[in-house]
């Protein structure tokens, strides 16, 4: 096997009658910073979410550090892995949404500290020490035992990453992070993934923020119609597009 | 009218009625407490992706909510014994009241989990949680929070229905009221005191539950 990060061979995925995925092919190397774009239902949400699973797919594989996930193919047939297999392998990922989804009834400190109690079994006074650290890592120290409602949109987003961060995973997922907020509110949440990339944390952004994406990624992909239309590095991609539809997309979008 | 208000017969009998009251909360929390189990699983039922588990929930709720309870409990007990099954009042009683709140209970919880964002599920599942540790951690507290307030007025209207019990001649506090009243003849007293005393049952279960929620209200 390549040591490779992450490894998609031909994803594809349906919905019903509709193909979202026609066959992508993306990998990723440790520490990378890839940041996904593209106009709406192109795909780049439906891709983020097959790699933690919450999303089947139809055909193809995907890998992490060598593991397939979510399917076992033996013999030619492909059969969805066990539950709890299947969570085992979300674990090594972490996700931010963009609706940042915070469990209501739980401080910030006790959102972070839910999957390492849960999932790593850690004791609750170290899973409290791991969250209070990650929560002064996204500047949220003095607002551990703030409710999500208590909380501005930018800190809910920083607490959502703080909560993914805990875990340790190996690859960050960022799916739109920024675009429920305020405009005033989005700098906060981009310095936390950026300083995230310098610690050299891999990461795949979708992300609408083209100046962010052009700052921060080792690489860019467009995706276009459930295929990759052009990828490269920020500079190339957003200076000297080589498709129609990039260049199309990119006059349409806002860089600043 | 010539009707003057003497309430000492209903005094003298008063410890029986306080008896018929203890009753009636005994049977009421023994059901709600079977029905609250009852109504999560089929509430779980409900919202199942498998007909092989829904249909039947469907059919409970439906069956049971559209039949008086009345003729449940009289069902329960006179007919059911000519099938075989042989139940004592009081047992007859707590499982016709059990099985009677488990369908209107299912409906509560079904559309407190209903009111559960997707959302807080998928965080759930990115941070590597089971589907058990969801229910558990995630779903439940806040279904449970969702429906307190719908909660507490089917709770008080099923301690209601145990009144329904003196129909089969459990001894509870509508049963002891009846006995009183036709011992005593003092008909609008025995009931005045009758119906005050399950007004301040009732009023003290709200205050409760309403507590309850205070408590467990999310800060904001």
């Amino acid at each position: 096997m390549t040591g490779n990060l992450l490894e998609i061979r031909d994803l594809h995925k349906r919905y019903g009658e509709v193909e979202v995925l026609k066959g992508v092919d993306c990998t990723m190397a440790q520490g990378d910073v890839i940041s996904i774009i593209g106009s709406s239902g192109s795909g780049k949400t439906t891709m983020l979410r097959c790699i933690n699973m919450l999303e089947e797919f139809q055909g193809g594989s995907i890998r992490i550090d060598g593991e397939e996930i979510g399917y076992d193919t033996a013999g030619g047939t492909r059969r969805r892995k066990k539950e709890k297999e299947i969570a085992r392998q979300r674990a090594m990922t972490g996700m931010a949404f963009q609706q940042f989804n915070l469990f209501p009834h739980m401080s910030a400190a006790e959102n972070v500290m839910l999957g390492l109690v849960k999932v790593k079994k850690m004791a609750r006074d170290e899973a409290r020490i791991v969250a209070e650290k990650w929560l002064d890592r996204v500047g949220l120290a003095e607002r551990r035992d703030r409710f999500p409602s208590q909380l501005s949109g930018g800190q809910q987003q920083r607490v959502a990453i703080a909560r993914a961060i805990a875990m340790n995973p190996k690859l960050m997922l960022f799916d739109e992070v920024t675009s429920a907020l305020d405009p005033e509110l989005v700098n906060e949440v981009l310095q936390v993934i950026k300083d995230l990339a310098r610690d050299g944390m891999s990461m795949l952004l979708v992300t609408h923020e083209m100046r962010f994406a052009y700052e921060v990624s080792s690489r860019v992909i467009f995706m276009n119609q459930g295929r990759i239309g052009e990828e490269g590095n920020p500079r190339e991609m957003f200076l000297k597009p080589q498709t129609e539809r990039l260049a199309e997309f990119l006059k349409t979008s806002t860089f600043n | 009218m010539g009707y003057t208000l003497n309430f000492s017969a209903v005094w003298r009998s008063f410890d029986q009625l306080l008896w018929g009251l203890a009753l009636s909360l005994g049977l009421a929390f023994v059901a709600i407490a079977i029905g609250c189990v009852l109504g999560l699983v089929t509430a779980f039922g409900l919202l199942s992706k498998q007909g092989a588990l829904r249909h039947p929930a469907r059919i409970y709720v439906t069956i049971i909510r559209n039949t008086p309870i009345l003729v449940l409990v009289l069902f329960t007990f006179f007919a059911l014994p000519q099938l075989g099954i042989r139940l004592g009042k009081i047992e007859s009683f707590v499982s016709t009241l059990a099985i009677y709140s488990g369908a209107y209970l299912a409906e509560v919880f079904r559309g407190g989990l209903l009111a559960v964002p997707n959302g807080l599920k998928e965080a759930g599942l990115a941070i590597g949680l089971t589907q058990s540790q969801i229910r558990n951690s995630i779903v439940m507290p806040l279904m449970l929070r969702n429906v307190l307030p719908s909660l507490s007025s089917t709770l008080i209207s099923l301690f209601k229905d145990t009144s329904l019990a003196a129909a089969i001649a459990v001894p509870e506090l509508t049963f002891e009221a009846r006995k009183i009243n036709v011992e005593s003849f003092r008909v609008i007293e025995t009931w005045i005191v009758a119906s005050c005393l399950y007004v301040a049952t009732c009023s003290v279960l709200a205050a409760l539950l309403r507590q309850l929620e205070r408590r467990m209200s999310i800060p904001r």
